[in-house]
């Protein structure tokens, strides 16, 4: 108990910001994973007879046009909303990690290429990126996760970058070059690792941000595709109701607040506990 | 009563005792040494003169600080704010950050004046660009137009002191005026601050862990060690009978022309941070003449002739 | 500075032939023939082969390019599929009102955020800390669409006082300026309530108290000063988030403006339009961030002398 205690994430736990947002976001993932134990409803069990009712007993957060459970739907909603995040932000940050150690261990004209390439992608809204990539690839699940993933790269190189080329002049990795460690060995052995851990913090920061995005793209009508309930989708068709059943949008967009929320709190109170917001003041 | 009082000054940092019991008098005219190594506490007594202790979390925790008469720290803070610039000014370490870097020197020189003598822009102009004359800066007109970065540290030092001059104060605190600055340049430094001393008639508390400085300029000295008072006298008296072992040594210390080489003296030991104080007399662990009692007494200031030491067995015989 | 901008300007150049180039490939990117892509459904050969011959669709890809970059360049867009009209036409009629939302957002967010940002800084630990810091928190955290939807509920929808969609009374612009405008409060704010705090720790402002100035005084004469050199710079990188804001927004909102022209061509397939769109947002990103640039170039002496 005390070596978990004594690590960085088990400090950041003892604060109260950081227990409370865990908590929160244990909470979150729970629902997420048991979603098919937990929810009261399957979220695509139409009920036409009790469309847009406000929210009662049988229904915690009320129905939607199609009287569909609209607590279900959240909570299946935070599978996809989760999961899409996750895996786009997972990809991202392990392309985003080569590309910048390659960047910064190679250097020269390979280091300009890469970092023009993602300087350029740096200063535009991830928003515009996604919908670039949903223009050529169509709406989806997969146009999603790759917008997402692309949108978010330019960072995750950067920060490597930053990483790599700071702790490439150090003396450990020139004992390692002259005993005669190969390339890939010595960014693989020693330089990533070392690097690994504001690119995971700054990866886990954008895990909420990717959930906004997702859910923005949802609702555009350019995200994740009905049936399969997405947070942004059900705010998309509750604005058609926006007069008749403002719970239909009020619901998921607590449910995002929650979950960015939790998020960003534990990662800041994660940062404070490793101590490296410095390393992260550039993004 | 002198024109500059400090008597059983105390201050606190958080739950830390910086500083304990220190006392000195000054009065115009004079130069006053206060010696000591880094982290004896020598820029906390600066703060605490000038009232800034609460911009580093400090405060003052007991004793008095009289100015001409008037008990500082009874004093509100915009009583207090008055004082500060108009009758007391400091000049701090490092000229290299002491002014604004997105201002003009001559503005930043003027500022004292218009606030606190009431000038007018044009007068206030003219009046700092005498001042950066006698000074001894060339070309004053013109250096009054320029940013801090066009200025090498001799010359922004210059225009600090100036600034410190601006509102005609009678106490000027030097905190390490020259120790961020070239040799050639300190000497010029000093000897400016002396001639100011004897030509205005200011009290001036020169801060310094340079002996020789204090060789140089000073009337008296105080030597302070891990936040108290070690010994204090006139110049001439220190140095010719130093009567505390740390002073003793402080002296020895001062590097000689046509010394062996080889043979340059360092006192044993590191100064101990604020929470590492030693029981007792606070330098016994790097003393030679330490004995139990000094583990176990804290030595009290006694006057020795015409100077006071803190020291169980001081190398003064009593006068009588 | 004037040789500043030429050089800024000279970099931009690749960066605006990069983005050009993805714009291009969209449509050849899109699965199937590009000419379908551009045409009505049932276009008789005839329309077809006067598409292929203004877009030289049977010559080579880097001609094409050419081809289309000689085109944009001219002012011709390319034609709308669903609305029949020259791609150009429906920008030129959108972009005005994004101008507007975008601009007084930018205004908005700049001056209420350096404001509280201040307030927060030199009034640190009071009340007024803490309530901008819960700001902050919460134009952070909050997805903004949703946030506009929030609004929309409250102020339009509960208490009436402003529109609930479109852009037919300067009242409608409110909400989606505020929307988008909390988002940047909270940016800005944090970033001079930050910085401010750390000016505040430097010698300069101890000799300042030395001097005898009040501390109100420093904070508003001189610290501030300093601060807004970050402000200028966080500004400068992140201006694009007021482009997808106001892309976002402007959908919330149903107002007309290029980000909802965007999304509704790319719900319809229509993809002259997207890639028109797509080339003004891009632009207006890049302007932008040239223009925050040479603002802090004007700012900070030090900068311009950097490209040299």
């Amino acid at each position: 108990m005390g070596r978990i205690r004594g690590s960085a994430p088990g400090r950041a736990l003892c604060t109260w910001r950081g227990g409370l947002s865990a908590g929160c976001l244990m909470l979150v993932a729970l629902a997420a994973l048991l979603a098919p134990w937990v929810a009261p409803y399957a979220y695509d069990i139409q009920n036409l007879s009790a469309t847009n009712q406000a929210p009662s007993l049988a229904h915690w957060l009320g129905t939607d046009e199609f009287g569909r459970d609209v607590l279900s739907r959240i909570i299946y909603g935070a599978r996809t909303s989760l999961s899409v995040a996750m895996a786009a932000i997972g990809v991202s940050v392990l392309m985003g990690m080569c590309l910048g150690a390659a960047a910064a261990y190679f250097g020269g004209a390979l280091d300009r290429a890469i970092s023009a390439v993602v300087d350029l992608t740096w200063s535009f809204p991830e928003v515009l990126i996604a919908l670039i990539f949903v223009a050529i690839l169509g709406p989806g699940l997969y146009s999603t996760m790759i917008a997402i993933s692309i949108a978010y790269l330019a960072q995750f190189s950067r920060l490597t970058r930053a990483q790599i080329l700071a702790i490439k002049g150090e003396t450990y990795i020139e004992a390692a070059t002259s005993l005669g460690g190969g390339h890939l060995h010595i960014v693989f052995r020693h330089l990533l690792p070392n690097s690994l851990t504001p690119v995971i913090v700054a990866g886990m920061l954008a895990t909420g941000d990717a959930i906004i995005l997702e859910a923005t793209l949802g609702f555009f009508g350019l995200g994740i595709q009905p049936p399969k309930p997405s947070w942004g989708a059900m705010m998309s068709s509750g604005t058609a109701q926006i007069f008749l059943a403002p719970w239909t949008i009020i619901g998921p967009g607590v449910a995002i607040a929650l979950a960015v929320l939790s998020i960003n709190q534990f990662g800041d109170a994660l940062i404070d506990a490793l101590d490296i917001r410095s390393k992260l003041r550039e993004t | 009563m002198a024109f500059l009082d400090v008597h059983d000054l105390s201050v606190g940092i958080g739950p830390l005792q910086p500083l304990d019991r220190i006392s000195f008098a000054l009065d115009k005219g004079q130069i006053l040494g206060l010696v000591g190594e880094s982290g004896s506490g020598k820029s906390l007594t600066a703060m605490g003169l000038m009232g800034l202790l609460p911009l580093i979390g400090g405060r003052v925790t007991g004793g008095s600080i009289r100015l001409d008469g008037t008990e500082l720290g009874d004093l509100s803070e915009p009583t207090y704010r008055a004082l500060r610039g108009r009758r007391m000014a400091l000049i701090s370490q490092n000229p290299m950050t002491s002014l604004d870097p997105m201002v003009r020197v001559g503005e930043q020189v003027d500022q004292v004046s218009r606030m606190h003598l009431g000038l007018s822009g044009a007068a206030a102009r003219s009046r700092s660009i005498d001042l950066l004359t006698q000074l001894r800066i060339p070309d004053a007109a013109t250096v009054h137009q320029h940013y801090p970065h066009q200025m090498s540290g001799g010359m922004k030092q210059r225009v600090v002191i100036a600034m410190a001059l601006a509102g005609n104060p009678e106490l000027i605190i030097a905190d390490e005026p020259t120790t961020a600055l070239d040799v050639t340049i300190q000497a010029q430094i000093i000897q400016i601050l002396v001639d100011l001393v004897r030509l205005r008639g200011l009290a001036l508390m020169l801060i310094t862990h340079d002996m020789g400085v204090v060789a140089q300029a000073c009337d008296q000295v105080v030597v302070l060690y891990a936040g108290r008072v070690a010994e204090a006298n006139t110049v001439a008296g220190i140095f010719a009978r130093p009567a505390h072992p740390y002073t003793r040594s402080l002296i020895d210390c001062i590097p000689r022309l046509g010394q062996a080489p080889g043979s340059l003296k360092g006192i044993p030991g590191v100064v101990p941070g604020v929470g590492n104080y030693a029981g007792g007399c606070r330098f016994h662990p790097r003393c030679a003449l330490a004995q139990a009692v000094c583990q176990q007494q804290v030595p009290p200031l006694q006057t020795r002739g015409q100077g006071r030491v803190a020291c169980h067995f001081s190398l003064v015989a009593t006068d009588g | 500075m004037f040789v500043y901008l030429i050089r800024r300007l000279l970099l931009l150049l690749p960066v605006f032939l990069a983005v050009s180039v993805v714009v291009f490939m969209i449509i050849h990117l899109v699965p199937g023939d590009p000419i379908d892509n551009m045409v009505q459904i049932g276009a008789s050969p005839q329309q077809r082969a006067i598409l292929v011959a203004r877009y030289g669709l049977d010559q080579p890809l880097l001609v094409q390019y050419g081809v289309w970059l000689r085109n944009m360049l001219g002012g011709d867009l390319g034609d709308a599929i669903v609305m029949r009209q020259p791609v150009i036409d429906l920008i030129a009629e959108n972009l005005p009102h994004s101008l507007r939302l975008g601009g007084l957002a930018f205004l908005f967010s700049t001056i209420v955020g350096i404001t509280t940002g201040a307030l927060a800084a030199i009034y640190k630990d009071s009340w007024i800390d803490r309530s901008v810091m819960t700001l902050i928190l919460l134009g952070s955290t909050l997805p903004s669409f949703w946030l506009g939807l929030l609004l929309i509920l409250l102020f339009a929808v509960q208490l009436e006082w402003f529109p609930v969609s479109g852009a037919r009374s300067w009242t409608a612009l409110v909400l989606p300026v505020l929307t988008i405008g909390l988002h940047g409060v909270a940016l800005v704010s944090r970033v001079t309530r930050a910085a401010m705090l750390d000016v505040g720790r430097r010698d300069f402002v101890l000799m300042l108290h030395a001097k005898g100035l009040s501390h109100r005084r420093i904070q508003l004469q001189h610290v501030l000063r300093h601060a807004l050199l970050p402000v200028a710079t966080i500004l400068s990188l992140r201006i694009g988030w007021i482009v997808g804001g106001a892309v976002t927004i402007e959908f919330v909102f149903a107002r007309p403006g290029l980000g909802s022209l965007l999304i509704t061509s790319l719900a319809q397939r229509d993809y002259p339009v997207v890639q028109g769109c797509l080339l003004m947002l891009a632009m207006a990103v890049m302007l932008g961030t040239l223009l925050g640039d040479l603002v802090q170039a004007a700012m900070d002496p030090r900068i311009r002398e950097q490209l040299r």
